[in-house]
């Protein structure tokens, strides 16, 4: 089985005076996080997609699928965790008491706020899990990246040609994603913000799938300005 | 949901653009697979349809030949997965007597409205007809198959019984597939195929005879002629088909010119020639070319036979190589779409 799971945590709080969190704003007719579900409906490929967000958002969450998706019968609301990995860790757990757990699952997990993905990008996700067990989208990096250690003085500046933009989907076979996570200390927990980064930190090779520079994470005003400036309506002409 | 259009916005320049699709119970949601490109598209991408053109139809989504597979249908009909082929005529209304691509009102896909190099094609669901046998990369072929059916149908309702010799004005993807047609349609028929070139009338197995323009032998007379030669070459080969053309005979036009055409109309009185104007196709078109590629195993492969090449397109850099390529091409070039 291949699922899905939109992280929907974010709390919004980079938003200025919103008052939701960002992935509940309107983009064009909708809010973000609709298109972005929309996407990955389409595909057949897909067999269910789990939305995680914080308990208190739950609600509004599920009235808006309600009213915007009509075929949500594999659309499941399941609630966040403290922070990024244990938000896919509920998604996991979730998927493995409701459904159950085979080894070749996989688990494409994609930010709510990056609406302007891809058929490309979840199809050669999905291959590539199944294939691998472990994928990141990574756009060439164009800025030069700089290292600094105390904030203050650079302390090293890598080769442009090897650096890439982490983006999302990031997708794994759920045993191994799940395994790795168990075996992690609470120390190692902490520092890490990327489940890639638990593949990576334990020896285990992640692929790479190109993602797309308009892919963009949805996660300040400005943000959302230019994505509703580069978002068209269907002219009938 | 948020689609991806990859338009032209100036001559040789593909932007995507972000587009807000609804989801509407009408409509059917398509994943394009294949897409092959047509001279018409080309006059586009290279700028050759004039400035004030390019203004008022630029940017746009270039394509009209395409097939897909149904990513969404909200009614339930189509089956997910299931290969289609899509119309790019687009009527909006209905007429007892003017066929639908006739119609002034009709829209046309890469025409005035975005072609089908997009993300997701969302299109009306009767402008979708499911295939079986034939494969996606021979079946993105229909739409070029379905404009010689339109001509087939205009011309069999029009043109007299005598049919011993039909001549094929042209070498290129139109006459291939107009000669395809006529020799399976009239069996008995001579089809005889004229052409500039004598390596691309080498792929003319089927044809009973072809020849050169310039060596055609000078008692040879056709009793009705197809013209699918179009742009600077149609004055000439219409005129050529006047010519060798019986009296009373029937010449279907089906290629395009972006200049008026002068021709030798003396004649055409004196021999009371019939002229037919053909364009695009239909609904029924589609149909017939699906059922004629189905039945015949040999037209699935001789029209294998004229991909010249195919470009798998993961990005616009793709898209301008199988644009750039398809000048060069003696045939089509068809886009695998993995964008």
């Amino acid at each position: 089985m291949t699922y899905v799971e939109i992280l929907a945590g974010g709390k919004g709080t980079r938003m200025g005076n919103t008052e939701m969190p960002k992935q509940f704003l309107g983009l064009g007719t909708k809010p973000i996080f609709i298109h972005t579900i929309e996407q990955f409906l389409l595909l057949k490929e897909v067999d269910k997609i789990i939305l995680c967000c914080s308990k208190e958002w739950i609600s509004h969450a599920e009235d808006v699928i309600e009213k915007y998706i009509a075929n949500k019968e594999n659309v499941f609301v399941v609630e966040g965790g403290k922070d990024r990995n244990e938000t896919i860790m509920n998604g996991c757990r979730y998927i493995e008491k409701h459904f159950g757990l085979n080894d070749e699952d996989i688990i494409v997990t994609h930010d709510a706020v990056r609406p302007f993905i891809t058929q490309r990008i979840i199809l050669e996700n999905i291959e590539a899990a199944k294939k691998y067990g472990a994928v990141d989208t990574v756009i060439p990096a164009t800025d030069t990246i700089i290292e600094s250690k105390d904030a203050k003085i650079i302390s090293n500046v890598p080769l442009r040609s090897q650096m890439y933009q982490g983006q999302t989907p990031q997708s794994f076979k759920i045993k191994d994603l799940m395994e790795i996570y168990i075996s992690l200390t609470e120390e190692e927990k902490k520092i890490l913000t990327d489940a890639c980064k638990m593949f990576v930190i334990k020896g285990k090779n992640v692929h790479i799938v190109e993602g797309e520079v308009y892919n963009i994470k949805i996660t300040t005003l400005y943000d959302l300005k230019i994505a509703n400036a580069i978002l068209k309506e269907r002219e009938n002409k | 949901m948020i689609n991806q259009s990859y338009r032209l916005v100036a001559p040789k320049q593909i932007r995507t653009e972000f587009i807000d699709e609804e989801i509407t119970a009408d409509c059917l949601f398509i994943r394009p697979t294949y897409l092959s490109i047509c001279a018409a598209d080309q006059r586009y991408y290279t700028g050759s349809r004039g400035k004030e053109v390019m203004d008022k139809k630029l940017p746009m989504a270039l394509i009209h030949e395409a097939v897909g597979t149904v990513l969404y249908d909200p009614s339930g009909e189509y089956e997910k997965g299931c290969n289609v082929v899509m119309i790019p005529n687009t009527p909006h209304e209905y007429s007892s007597v003017i066929k639908e691509n006739y119609l002034t009102s009709s829209r046309f896909r890469a025409s005035g409205m975005d072609g089908f190099m997009q993300s997701v094609v969302k299109i009306k669901k009767n402008r979708v007809l499911p295939f079986y046998k034939a494969s996606p990369n021979i079946a993105v072929l229909l739409e070029l198959l379905s404009v010689a059916m339109n001509a087939l149908e205009h011309f069999d309702k029009y043109s007299h019984l005598q049919k011993q010799i039909i001549g094929v004005w042209g070498d290129g993807n139109v006459g291939f597939v107009t000669s395809l047609v006529l020799k399976k349609t009239f069996p008995n028929a001579e089809i005889v195929v004229f052409g500039t070139t004598e390596q691309k009338l080498n792929y003319f197995s089927f044809a009973d005879q072809t020849y050169l323009v310039n060596h055609i032998p000078p008692d040879l007379r056709v009793d009705h002629a197809f013209e699918c030669v179009g742009g600077s070459g149609s004055e000439k080969a219409i005129n050529q088909i006047i010519d060798y053309i019986n009296p009373m005979g029937s010449i279907a036009l089906m290629g395009v010119s972006e200049n008026n055409v002068a021709i030798n109309t003396r004649m055409v009185l004196e021999k009371g020639l019939t002229l037919l104007g053909n364009s695009r196709s239909g609904l029924e078109d589609f149909e017939r070319s699906i059922a004629f590629i189905e039945e015949n195993e040999d037209v699935r492969n001789y029209l294998h036979s004229i991909i010249s090449e195919e470009v798998t397109v993961r990005s616009i850099a793709d898209m301008h190589k199988a644009f750039e390529n398809d000048l060069r091409n003696e045939f089509k070039t068809v886009m695998k779409w993995e964008i």
